[in-house]
């Protein structure tokens, strides 16, 4: 793979990098409300995104510029057991289809803005509220630091190496989003989703071709993975329960994330996204067949020292430049997009759930708009410097772990829809245990997600978030059951 | 919340569930399509059956905005 300077590469990504940026800072005229002094325009665009907007933006903010990246690199380096993030992007949608309309309405009737709002407005507990909003900041975190290592990996690729390129664009991308909010990703992902949508297209339309076609790209995988005696084109009897349990418990926690919430939240009404549920899963195909890149990097023989490679060294190898420099600025401006909402959640979750419930009770829409436009900054330097100071794999870990904490929000935030039996201090206990038993058993298990069990039979593995959840349950269950009945004017 | 009466397509939505969680089901190299192992082409397949799906149940559902 080179890392030469391709001036013509170069220059189309610096192209379209400038038009984002300069659409970064008109957006906070596009849709201008009265006024951006409140949290529900910095933060929630104003709750006025219909269908197409929310189409784009929960899109561009869910398939992450991190996930071009890492699902082909996970692909190439072990096969099938990579592809779970398909099952798991498909099955998201009937749970989003059923659940996020009545989350919305509720957040919209009561004027909530995060996660953390939902849960106290029901159950009036602070502390459940500060479990949610802590376990949504700490889980969007290594999150955003991520979204780093995917821009990283293009501008690496284009030759733009060290710390510094990647700072300007993060620090260029902290100034619109703090004057103009949610309405800056909102805008920019129309630009970003259509780029990817054509360098995805244009990937496995032309690099078959020049391979030899699927049959044979398939092919090389295989003999590739036999020849290095790891990987496999088909799931091993072992990794049956590891795969359906990953895609199911990742999809429950999908929309947990403050991120996507953000995105729910914003639209205009819970038929916005019931349309979105039809219609989310065009980027699902796009991710399928992403996916697949990691095998063209066999077919191609690829020489590359990492898996992250894989997608930044196809293109290179088998594209002209200008085209190259096409998809690199749409996976790094991918990354802008979620970096954006997910400064934007935990700034929300900051403001609304800490700032307003600890230190000022009595801030004012206005207050609260500076607070979390400040907090934004600070989110995004921090996930910088994570990134410039501590290993990759740090950022990684506490990702992995952040998919297992914000699972077991779950109960918290979505039961209450349904029923309300369920007691605060049930649900605080089961998500306590919940988050330190999936905190524990990634820890023994080599920081890996998946605990081996054996019932009698052959041995198996399962996702931990989706193990400790029922764990969660268990105790919410069991632990309100146990609880004097609350009486009726209580409610 | 009480006057919710959840119309029979909405069982429907519970299909995809099965059909991706049930990996036995789809654990073959054979029938490939156009290159692809079954493996590959019947999870992609569930894509556009998942949106049709929902969009079934969007359909029963009234708008209630």
């Amino acid at each position: 793979m080179t890392t030469n300077l391709d001036p013509v590469a170069l220059a189309v990504f610096t192209f379209f990098f400038a038009l984002v940026t300069v659409m970064g800072f008109i957006a906070s005229r596009w849709r201008a409300p009265k006024t951006m002094g409140h949290l529900d325009e910095w933060g929630l665009g104003g709750r006025s995104f219909g269908a197409w907007i929310t189409w784009f933006l929960v899109g561009g903010d869910f398939y992450t510029a991190y996930t071009v990246i890492a699902v082909p690199a996970l692909v190439y380096a072990v096969g099938a057991y990579g592809f779970f993030a398909l099952p798991y992007t498909i099955i998201v949608y009937p749970f989003v289809f059923m659940v996020m309309p009545l989350l919305w309405k509720r957040a919209k009737a009561n004027g909530y803005v995060t996660a953390g709002d939902v849960v106290y407005g029901q159950y009036s507990s602070r502390a459940l509220e500060l479990a949610v909003a802590i376990t949504g900041v700490i889980a969007t975190m290594p999150y955003i630091a991520l979204q780093l290592v995917g821009m990283a990996a293009v501008l690496k690729a284009l030759g733009l190496t060290g710390e510094l390129p990647l700072a300007v664009a993060f620090i260029i991308l902290a100034l619109y989003t703090y004057s103009a909010g949610l309405r800056a990703p909102a805008l920019i992902a129309f630009v970003k989703d259509i780029m990817i949508y054509i360098a995805v297209f244009a990937a496995i339309a032309i690099i078959p071709s020049k391979l030899g076609g699927y049959g044979n790209v398939f092919a090389a995988a295989d003999a590739a993975f036999q020849a290095k005696g790891t990987g496999s084109l088909l799931l091993g009897g072992n990794q049956y329960v590891a795969y359906a349990s990953l895609a199911l418990g990742s999809a429950l926690a999908a929309f947990m994330y403050p991120h996507t919430l953000t995105g729910i939240f914003a639209s205009n009404s819970a038929n916005t996204i019931r349309k979105n549920a039809v219609f989310l899963p065009a980027y699902t195909l796009l991710l399928g067949l992403l996916a697949l890149l990691g095998y063209m990097g066999h077919a191609a023989n690829l020489n590359i020292s990492s898996p992250n490679q894989v997608v930044p060294a196809l293109f290179q190898t088998l594209f002209p430049s200008w085209f190259t420099g096409f998809a690199f600025a749409a996976i790094a401006i991918g990354a802008l997009v979620p970096a954006a909402v997910m400064s934007i959640g935990a700034s929300n979750l900051f403001t609304r759930n800490f700032w307003k419930a600890y230190i000022n009770p009595n801030v004012t829409h206005e207050g609260e708009a500076k607070v979390a436009k400040i907090t934004s900054l600070i989110v995004k330097i921090g996930a910088l410097m994570v990134i410039a100071f501590l290993p990759t794999q740090f950022a990684l870990d506490l990702q992995l772990l952040g998919g297992i904490w914000i699972l077991q929000t779950l109960p918290a935030l979505v039961f209450s829809l349904y029923c309300n039996w369920f007691r605060a201090e049930g649900l605080l206990a089961g998500w306590l245990v919940g988050f330190l038993s999936g905190t524990y058993l990634v820890w023994i298990n080599g920081l890996k997600p998946l605990q081996p069990i054996s019932l009698g039979g052959a041995p198996f593995t399962v996702y931990i978030g989706l193990l400790v959840l029922l764990a969660n349950i268990a105790v919410a269950v069991l632990i309100t059951a146990v609880m004097p009945r609350r009486n009726a004017l209580a409610t | 919340m009480n006057k919710r009466s959840w119309p029979a397509a909405l069982w429907l939505l519970l299909i995809p569930y099965i059909g991706l969680l049930w990996v036995p089901f789809y654990n073959f190299r054979e029938p490939a399509l156009f290159g692809f192992p079954f493996f590959y082409w019947y999870q992609l397949a569930w894509v556009p059956l998942t949106s049709f799906i929902i969009w079934i149940a969007y359909r029963s559902l009234r708008n209630d905005d």
